[in-house]
């Protein structure tokens, strides 16, 4: 019995550039006890969509073009603000992507969640404060937070991630809403987190069978849990079904590319080159950082690289892989010179590096480089593309103002971009574009050894499969060794030979990539890879059930 | 060798100039100040009267056709003085702001870029001079070394570099870990290169809107020190002067207090807007079009 | 929370001293001041002076001792009015020119916050154009401009309000403070403006519509604190604005605090007045911005903490 029909809903943002079509022509409905999933990239419009159910859009320059929304027969499109209100306390409930910016940094936790019921609109329903307070530490034990007594009067930065939207949670469901928006609740956190918290919005939504509408760019995330599934793409809906029916039998053009850029399995190069010959040796690294607010001794250091010991031998692409604050960036870096370290070495093609002078550090550098995550940052926004490619040339001496031009032309077409940007800034390029260009950098001084960090996190499903097919193809044209280091699983066993797994600064396990993921050894290897959320429902959906 | 044939790209500078050129209040201020700015530097050759001519047995009179501001009571044209006060009241402005920016930039650059214990020692000693009552110390000095015009502009400038380097230095330290900032470093670019041609030309642009509103900032200073007869002395004039002299007769004559007022505030007004314009213009989050 | 005060209270010290120190040697240094041979003083003056100062004394030996009376507070004989103290003339004039400065701050607090915030809930509508639009007036007419201004008109022509003395006729305050506060207000309008449109974009917002909670109470509750951050912070500079300010408007008014005195000092040279109060300024500048600072920790919870958390 559908608690919700959307129908004909059509959202134009009125901005100085023309008129963008958000949402056009969007029609799905939900049934209670029912979890809709609505997946698309950036742009497609899903979150658009359900914020405008709930009156959340910045009103100009967006505007409710047509269309009707009816929650119980009640169109949500057209009530009036009090009305709104009323549904927003009774009816429906949103749950945000990043719950650190979405929890008010100034007020305790045991506030916010006591707000909806002190304040509800329906005078009947408005409790005193020691009440709300029960019903929230009741809450707050039911989404899983130690101590909730004590918690309740703590303000947000004092949570971690995971715990945070825990108490995201319990604040959409304080009021007891019949339908749940979940948007993009787990993109920011951690995958065993992630795992964690899909559990518990499953559980939650079958003990007070409430209806979800949970909302994702990553399919794997919503196969287990989700009952319905619809595809978004540049504002319109290109595929509806059950879960089951799209992922096993869908016919849609986009569902399929989509299904397709996901990674999979492992994927082998023919022609690549491996020796034993080491190209990068760290010794008992350890980079350690003066810990500014710590107050015993144990915390005087943050110790980003405790003693990490690894080899890469020429042709190798290695994985190293860990969550938030396991110290994967930093031993990137440290390997680079970029980051100080603290004790122990790096080599590099047999030559100690740790401890040389930036003098005597400038010939190796332009043999190892580094491509960073974000295609916003890791270009000078006032440079355009060709001085930002030459200068590695130039500065290093491997072209002159005459042979510059021909070496770019070959870059770019490397790098698959056409020679007519050559002129322009990096914010008129598309993210991925500009991940081409910051690759361009790397490769322009014909570097043995390339540190990737996390390239293509920041970039939707469908380019980062033509990012990471680009970097494959370079690596085996030019011979290169890398480092590949990425939070997420699938990606590295579809690129790397071998695996390195940290967490907390230092190694858990390593290995050949196929034998880790047949046969993990460690604990924390084994959590890792179960939590992975495969674009499979039948399988997702029993390790659920298992949780 | 043939050359590519490339698409036009759009720099910031040309997006900020565009997204400028739409703000109405903005452009009006900067047409004030250009015309502002010649009017000063012609001033000797296109004031209708002599700075120093009297005429006793006028006296005071209101606007007319051959003295188009009135005349003091003296007999002395205001248009004229406004206009070589104006002279002076700029040239404070400009230059005081310079020595601040000049000051400025290169302590918040270099507290900004190589951190650390230096960065602390710097900005412990700006926080210090912070805290200090400016006002009084420019006073003490004005009284103690008497009004020498060069002391006044070194002392203004003395006060407004502070913020000038807390912003140079913030703005430098978030450059700083920027990731185009890390890559600079692992091509193995040297300190200055990296500070001359990644960091500097990400920096300009707060830098040059908080000088389009220094610049009104000190005029005040100016004004003030010299309504209260500590800044700028006679024979020279400057508007906050003129506005000094005016408030003493303003009730027989108001125009002695409003030409002059009005010279102050729309020169500051033309300013403001044009820093408020200019940082609207230079913020990336706002579109062009 | 205490001993993080004291522990800022401890750093200003060295401050003070600074400003001691630079203010004792600039003064000796001055041609034609008291310390060195001047005609035109009173001989009991002079006399006064020497044993105060004991200007027989080496240098060094004058300002340490200086420096011990001005500890136990005791800035003097002033120069120009024989006969008085330096202690007597600020006891005289402070609690005017605080009660000036402190109904200047109430006009500027109230009237630049409530256009402020007013100008964020509409951004680029009239009830954000034509405030910010006065604002903009405010901070480009300076007080020694709209203060005679505000003579002419309420004073002069329409005879509304006096223009002179403090406390003599009943709403003689009027005009001195709204001239000496309207600047700030101008400058805290748009400060208020400035942050609360940026805590209103911020997701926390969202998140409180989304939970159904009146405009208001989002507001109030919710905005208000992160965006009134940079008003907190603007206070201490404030302060010693006004202070400044009180100059003007004092001179402007005929009012006898301790601003006039401080430019009358000036221009006559009175120079143990100008030194004391100097101190005596700057001690309240230097407090009051410890205070403002000890505000902007106290409101920002994470900063709270870590402030507890270190002792």
């Amino acid at each position: 019995m559908a608690i919700l029909e959307v129908d004909g809903l059509k959202v134009y943002f009125h901005t100085r550039n023309g008129v963008v079509k958000a949402v056009d022509d969007v029609s799905f409905s939900v049934d209670s006890g029912e979890t809709l999933a609505i997946v698309g990239e950036s742009g497609s419009g899903k979150s658009v969509t359900c914020y405008s159910l709930l009156d959340l859009l910045p009103k100009p320059p967006a505007k409710i073009e047509g269309g009707t929304a009816l929650f119980n027969g009640k169109d949500l499109l057209t009530c009036t603000a009090d009305e709104m209100r009323h549904h927003r306390c009774n009816d429906i409930a949103v749950i945000f992507q990043d719950p650190m910016t979405s929890l008010n940094p100034f007020l305790t936790i045991g506030e916010q969640l006591i707000e909806p019921l002190i304040y509800h609109p329906d005078k009947s329903k408005i409790e005193t404060r020691s009440r709300a307070k029960e019903k929230a530490v009741k809450l707050l034990d039911e989404v899983g937070i130690i101590d909730p007594h004590t918690r309740f009067n703590c303000y947000p930065h004092e949570f971690s991630g995971g715990m945070r939207q825990r108490v995201m949670i319990a604040m959409a469901l304080i009021t007891e809403p019949k339908l749940l928006i979940c948007d993009e609740p787990t993109t920011a956190l951690d995958v065993t987190i992630q795992a964690q918290i899909l559990e518990l919005i499953k559980k939650l939504q079958e003990t007070r069978n409430v209806a979800v509408i949970f909302i994702s760019h990553d399919l794997g995330v919503v196969a287990g849990i989700a009952d319905k599934i619809i595809v978004m793409c540049e504002g319109t809906i290109r595929e509806t079904g059950d879960t089951d029916a799209v992922f096993y039998h869908s016919s849609n053009d986009y569902t399929k590319k989509l299904l397709d850029a996901i990674p999979e399995g492992a994927k082998v190069l023919p022609n690549r080159v491996t020796s034993n010959e080491p190209l990068v040796e760290v010794s008992n690294l350890k980079t350690f950082f003066k810990n500014e607010s710590g107050k015993n001794d144990d915390d005087r250091y943050i110790k980003a690289v405790n003693n990490v010991s690894l080899t890469i031998p020429r042709g190798e692409i290695l994985g190293l892989v860990g969550e938030s604050g396991s110290g994967k960036s930093t031993l990137g870096r440290s390997i680079l010179q970029l980051a100080p370290t603290t004790q122990g070495s790096v080599k590099f093609e047999g030559k100690t590096l740790t401890g040389l002078s930036s003098s005597e550090l400038f010939p190796w550098r332009r043999k190892m480089q580094m491509i960073f995550q974000d295609p916003y940052a890791s270009l000078n926004p006032r440079m355009t593309v060709f001085e930002t490619l030459s200068e590695p040339l130039l500065y290093h001496k491997l072209a002159t103002k005459k042979t510059i031009a021909s070496q770019i032309k070959q870059l770019m077409d490397d790098v698959g971009l056409s020679q007519g940007q050559l002129k322009k800034y990096p914010h008129e390029f598309s993210g991925g574009q500009r991940q081409r260009i910051a690759i361009g950098r790397a490769i322009a001084t014909k570097p043995e050894f390339i540190i990737a960090d996390e390239p293509v996190s920041a970039l939707d499903v469908t380019i980062q499969a033509q990012i990471l097919d680009l970097i494959l193809d370079l690596v085996e044209r030019h011979n290169l060794t890398m480092m590949f280091i990425s939070h997420d699983l699938s990606v590295v066993r579809y690129i790397c030979d071998r695996v390195v797994i940290m967490q907390h600064g230092v190694v858990v396990e390593e290995g050949d990539t196929e034998m880790l993921w047949a046969n993990p050894q460690q604990l924390y290897t084994k959590d890792l890879l179960a939590a992975i959320p495969l674009a499979d429902p039948i399988s997702e959906r029993s390790r659920i059930a298992e949780a | 060798m043939n050359s590519i044939e490339t698409d036009k790209g759009s720099s910031l500078w040309k997006d900020a100039w565009i997204k400028l050129s739409k703000n109405r209040l903005a452009l009006v201020g900067l047409g004030l100040l250009v015309i502002l700015i010649v009017t000063s530097l012609l001033t000797p050759l296109i004031a209708p009267y002599g700075y120093e001519a009297q005429n006793l047995d006028m006296g005071a009179t209101a606007p007319s056709l051959q003295h188009w501001l009135g005349t003091d009571i003296f007999g002395r044209d205001m248009l004229t003085r406004i206009m070589y006060g104006g002279r002076v009241s700029l040239m404070v402005g400009f230059i005081a702001t310079a020595v601040a920016l000049v000051i400025g930039i290169l302590w918040g650059a270099t507290a900004g870029f190589f951190g650390g214990r230096l960065d602390a020692i710097m900005m412990r000693i700006v926080d210090v001079l912070y805290a200090l009552p400016f006002m009084i110390f420019i006073i003490l000095l004005m009284v103690v070394f008497g009004r020498n015009i060069l002391l006044l502009f070194f002392a203004i400038g003395a006060v407004e570099w502070l913020t000038m380097a807390r912003i140079v230095r913030s703005q430098v330290m978030a450059l700083r870990n920027q990731e185009f900032v890390e890559a600079a470093s692992s091509l193995g670019l040297s300190q200055w290169t990296i500070i001359r041609r990644h960091i500097i030309p990400n920096t300009l642009g707060p830098v040059i809107v908080y000088t389009t509103l220094t610049i009104p900032s000190v005029m005040l200073l100016e004004a003030f020190l010299s309504f209260l007869g500590l800044g700028i002395q006679p024979p020279q004039s400057s508007w906050g002067l003129l506005i000094n002299y005016g408030v003493e007769t303003m009730e027989e004559y108001p125009w002695l207090l409003i030409f002059p007022g009005l010279a102050l505030s729309l020169t500051l007004f033309a300013l403001n807007f044009l820093g408020d314009g200019l940082r609207d213009a230079l913020d990336p989050r706002t579109s062009k079009d | 929370m205490y001993r993080f005060a004291l522990g800022r209270l401890a750093q200003a010290i060295p401050v003070l001293l600074i400003v001691i120190t630079v203010t004792f040697f600039l003064i000796h240094s001055a041609p034609g001041g008291p310390f060195s041979a001047d005609k035109a003083v009173p001989p009991e003056v002079i006399k006064a002076l020497e044993e105060q100062y004991n200007l027989n004394q080496p240098i060094w030996q004058q300002y340490l001792s200086y420096l011990g009376d001005v500890i136990q507070g005791d800035f003097g004989p002033s120069f120009k009015y024989s006969g008085r103290n330096v202690n007597e003339l600020i006891a005289a004039g402070l609690p005017i020119t605080a009660e000036l400065a402190f109904y200047a701050m109430l006009v500027a607090l109230s009237v630049g916050i409530f256009a402020g915030v007013g100008a964020a809930m509409r951004p680029n509508t009239a009830q954000d154009y034509i405030p910010m639009t006065g604002a903009m007036i405010g901070i480009c007419m300076p007080s020694f401009l709209l203060g005679p201004l505000l003579v002419l008109v309420f004073g002069i022509y329409l005879d509304w309000l006096p223009v002179s003395g403090w406390g003599d006729i009943p709403g003689d305050k009027i005009l001195p403070s709204i001239t000496l506060g309207t600047g700030y207000a101008a400058y805290i309008a748009r400060l208020s403006r400035g942050g609360m449109l940026e805590v209103l974009s911020q997701d926390y917002i969202r998140t409180a519509r989304a939970k159904g909670l009146r405009e208001p109470i989002i507001i109030i509750k919710h905005a208000l604190r992160g965006g009134l951050i940079p008003v907190v912070a603007f206070l201490g500079p404030a302060f010693a604005g006004l202070l400044s300010g009180s100059f003007v408007v004092e001179t402007i008014f005929q009012i006898p605090g301790l601003g006039r005195f401080y430019v009358q000092a000036a221009f006559n040279r009175d120079y143990t007045l100008i030194l004391g109060m100097t101190i005596f300024l700057s001690t309240l500048i230097i407090l009051f911005n410890l205070l403002s600072d000890m505000l902007a920790i106290w409101l920002n919870p994470k900063l709270r903490q870590e402030i507890k958390g270190a002792n």
